[in-house]
């Protein structure tokens, strides 16, 4: 095994580095740089930085994991925020000292792994090594006297012991005595190696991954149907490699949404048992599917997974100038809020009405007043459902270019018409209900409520790769923690009426077990040769 | 049914605290008088076979022992002590599946539920392994961490039963909190035998100056490298179930939430353990790090295995938001 200098079963250093230093070259020095990167307490403490590294991005949000998170802290946090966006706080995973810190620790694997791969595999194809001259120095050690025994069977019965037991065996005699030199346990350097160069191919398949992978997430009413295509996602995040025609042809068609909530339970009135998405899918040019998916059951669809990450109520709601021509007629997402699903939607009327109209809608399905006239949901479900609308005119500012939200509507240039601080009640509306808007601007209908289902569409071509990885590190990992590997020597000696065995181990790397496992050769070998216990 | 099923539960439970603490006490006094083994007198018995046949005889004769032979000596306290922490154990074991019965899944699926699981699983690996080896020095230890997590548990993370949410019903909710459980069981007894190898460098640096050292009474626990062996074995186990707990959380995810890594607060912390204790296993082969180093990672290492369990759990926002307070 070719270990790094400062491995604790590696001979001490002959020279010291300091002595030399002087007078280094640039080649001199690169070889002196790439032995303190790929010596064991380099990539000891990088492997210690990265675990410090990682702490700030589990304390400050970070974007990929909770983007409203990091918009509230810099809310929250005026001052602080902008230093800790400048030394990437908030893309500790994606940031340059995070990155340079692993980087450096693949590195310095590399160059301690791949020179031990080609010792490694020299050593497998060679044979044990020469029996030492003095084997009572060895840590564990064993002597036996035996009468009336010939040298050479003895030595012969010991060569087929270990044999037997698996080991790499060779005879090295000399004139003053026989000598056999075995070997066992390479497995142990063997899924070593495996599992850091598994490491190294998580981290090139994550790597990759990232480049050639897409998420897109996608809100879908009951009755909706979208299309894997650019133009159908809410939101969509393509790798660095994505191209469009990436995308597999598919549509999905959500027909039912249907929940289950507990009733019975006291302790959880109201908690989410179960959600089911019932799904009609279509692969271009093949037969549609019905199929169902659910949390924990995702769908797969042309080598793409659909997640089922959220649902809610969609209210379909009319609105009609004052002659009574339809100016708006859709079913509207809106977004839950708590877990009795009060939920907030938004409408925008540019067009068709007197003035510009925005309604924020806040949907109640089963609805409940509280002791300040408010009202709150009080079951996720729909038992006694009710809209209430407040009224904005004004601006919209849809006529800027800049893109807006169609979950948030800007009210800073509108004038509220309902609502608290308003002269006039929120519209109240329940399913079949219509209301007037105020000032004569039209009337709104409330016509019923559908549910949606948000999906998650996740392509990542290398995740499999991934895992193959993860269980070639855990199957290297079993076997260099577990196989021990040792040497085993045993000598014959003839002295006057018999021979003098001598047994010998020495573990490489650790090995609790070593001096059983000799005590069991030597008391094997007695019975191989016929000697008998008491 | 449910109820009843989980009051009977908590009432076992707080029976093994009560048979915990007994425990406890007389570990402690076992350790106040030297608790430990007692060294054989050297040189005991060398030969290991002694073979004739034939009018041919051998004799084997072991030249240097690796470690020294042990006898158990007479530690009434440490035996009553362990006959206790075994009943306490039977008495939790019982908690533990009737909360499962009543709650018809795996009694592990909030901080309430983990910790009785979890430290049943603390108690368990700190008996099996006393089978094996004399460690029931570590018994004050294992009892006391044992109180102290039901005790806050019981008194802090208390949640009634209630059925599960979408996002946990998987059979990975099994096989992940399991696996991590057990991980945490070898990961906490290594603690232990760390923190004691710490002391034992301590006192033996001490007797070498032949100082007074108020760490007398850890004379007769084995030495240091043997505590720093045992741990090691330990807490190599304790990493394999980590590196499980990693890899099946990782399918997990994929399955529940879209995506198989995510950086999610309890992610990076599973991470960090794993990190910390990846760091353990490399420090006992890199010189000048074996000893007291390596010990003070492994301390290090439990140490985030109990902040992940706690403050991250309750304090941090992530999606692993499963412990039932609300």
């Amino acid at each position: 095994m070719l270990r790094p200098s400062d491995h604790i079963d590696s001979e001490q250093a002959a020279a010291s580095d300091d002595a030399t230093m002087g007078r280094l070259g640039f080649v001199g020095w690169s070889r002196w740089i790439w032995r303190q990167l790929t010596s064991m307490r380099t990539a000891l403490i990088l492997l210690l930085l990265l675990a410090i590294a990682a702490i700030p991005g589990s304390i400050v949000p970070q974007r990929t994991s909770d983007p409203n998170g990091v918009s509230q802290y810099f809310a929250d946090n005026p001052d602080l925020a902008p230093w800790l966006d400048r030394l990437q706080f908030f893309d500790v995973y994606a940031s340059v000292w995070f990155s340079a810190i692993y980087l450096l620790l693949f590195i310095s694997l590399v160059g301690c792994v791949l020179p031990r791969s080609k010792h490694h595999w020299d050593a497998l194809r060679a044979a044990p090594p020469v029996t030492p001259h003095n084997l009572s120095r060895l840590p564990s050690h064993l002597t036996a006297r035996m009468s009336g025994q010939e040298a050479e069977t003895v030595m012969s019965a010991a060569h087929r012991l270990l044999r037997r037991e698996r080991y790499r065996v060779r005879r090295y005699d000399t004139a003053d005595r026989l000598t056999v030199s075995a070997e066992r346990g390479y497995m142990r350097e063997t899924g070593n190696l495996v599992f850091h160069i598994a490491l190294v191919g998580i981290l090139i398949a994550v790597g990759l991954g990232g480049g050639f992978s897409y998420t897109g997430q996608r809100v879908v009413v009951e009755g909706q149907a979208f299309t894997n295509s650019l133009l159908a996602y809410d939101t969509f995040n393509p790798g660095r490699f994505f191209r469009d025609r990436d995308l597999v042809p598919f549509s999905i068609t959500l027909d039912k949404f249907s929940t289950r909530y507990e009733e019975r339970n006291v302790n959880a009135v109201g908690q989410p048992i179960d959600y089911k998405a019932e799904v009609t899918t279509q692969v271009r040019d093949q037969a549609a599917l019905q199929q169902v998916i659910k949390v924990n059951a995702p769908l797969d669809i042309g080598g793409t997974n659909v997640y089922l990450l959220g649902n809610g109520y969609a209210p379909s709601l009319t609105v009609r100038d004052p002659s009574g021509n339809i100016v708006y007629q859709e079913t509207v997402p809106f977004l839950p809020q708590d877990r009795n699903l009060t939920s907030v939607g938004v409408v925008k009327l540019p067009d068709g009405l007197a003035k510009q109209v925005g309604l924020i809608g806040f949907f109640y399905p089963t609805v409940s007043e509280g002791h300040s006239g408010a009202f709150f949901s009080m079951y996720p479900d729909l038992i006694d459902p009710l809209v209430t609308l407040n009224v904005y005119v004004g601006d919209l500012g849809l006529n800027d270019g800049v893109a807006r939200s169609v979950y948030a509507l800007d009210t800073s240039r509108m004038t509220k018409l309902t609502g608290t601080k308003t002269d006039l009640k929120s519209l109240e509306l329940r399913p079949g209900q219509s209301a007037a808007l105020p000032n004569d601007l039209g009337t709104v209908t409330f016509d019923g409520v559908k549910r949606f289902a948000s999906l998650d569409v996740h392509h990542d071509p290398t995740q499999g790769w991934v895992l193959a990885f993860a269980l070639a590190a855990v199957a290297g990992l079993l076997t260099s923690l577990f196989i021990p590997r040792r040497r085993v020597w045993v000598s014959v000696r003839k002295v006057r009426g018999g021979v003098v065995v001598e047994y010998a181990g020495l573990a490489r790397g650790d090995d609790p077990t070593l001096s059983a496992a000799l005590a069991r050769i030597a008391s094997a070998h007695g019975s191989d040769l016929g000697l008998v216990r008491d | 049914m449910t109820d009843t099923l989980s009051q009977f539960s908590v009432l076992s439970l707080y029976s093994a605290m009560a048979i915990y603490a007994i425990a406890f006490i007389l570990f402690t006094f076992d350790l106040a008088r030297g608790g430990g083994r007692e060294a054989s007198a050297a040189g005991a018995s060398d030969s290991i076979v002694q073979a004739t046949g034939e009018g041919r005889t051998a004799t084997l004769t072991r030249v240097r022992v690796d470690a020294p032979s042990s006898k158990p000596g007479r530690r009434p306290l440490a035996r009553i002590a362990m006959a206790l922490a075994w009943l306490g154990f039977v008495f939790q074991l019982t908690a533990t599946i009737l909360r499962g019965i009543a709650a018809s899944r795996v009694p592990w699926a909030n901080m309430y539920e983990f910790a009785m699981t979890g430290t049943l699983i603390i108690m368990l690996v700190f008996l099996l392994v006393n089978l094996k080896w004399d460690l029931k020095f570590v018994g004050a230890f294992s009892t006391g961490l044992v109180l102290l997590l039901l005790g806050l548990s019981a008194t802090r993370y208390y949640v009634e039963v209630v059925p599960l949410p979408p996002a946990l019903q998987s059979y990975w909710l099994v096989i992940h909190v399991f696996v991590a459980t057990l991980g945490t069981g070898f990961f906490a007894l290594g603690f232990a035998l760390s923190l004691a190898q710490l002391l034992q460098t301590r006192r033996e640096y001490r007797a070498v100056e032949a100082k007074p050292t108020r760490l007398a009474w850890m004379s007769r626990l084995p030495d240091s490298a043997q505590l720093e062996n045992y741990a090691y074995r330990l807490i190599i186990i304790g990493f394999i179930f980590w590196t499980f707990t990693l890899i099946a959380g990782a399918v997990w995810a994929e399955k529940a939430w879209g995506r198989y890594w995510g950086w999610d607060t309890k992610e990076v912390w599973t991470f960090i353990i794993w990190t910390i204790y990846a760091g353990y296993i490399h420090a006992r082969s890199t010189r000048g790090w074996r000893g007291t180093r390596s010990a003070v990672l492994a301390m290090v290492g439990f140490g985030s295995v109990m902040f992940n369990f706690t403050v991250v759990n309750i304090y941090f926002k992530g999606l692993h938001a499963y412990s039932g307070l609300s």
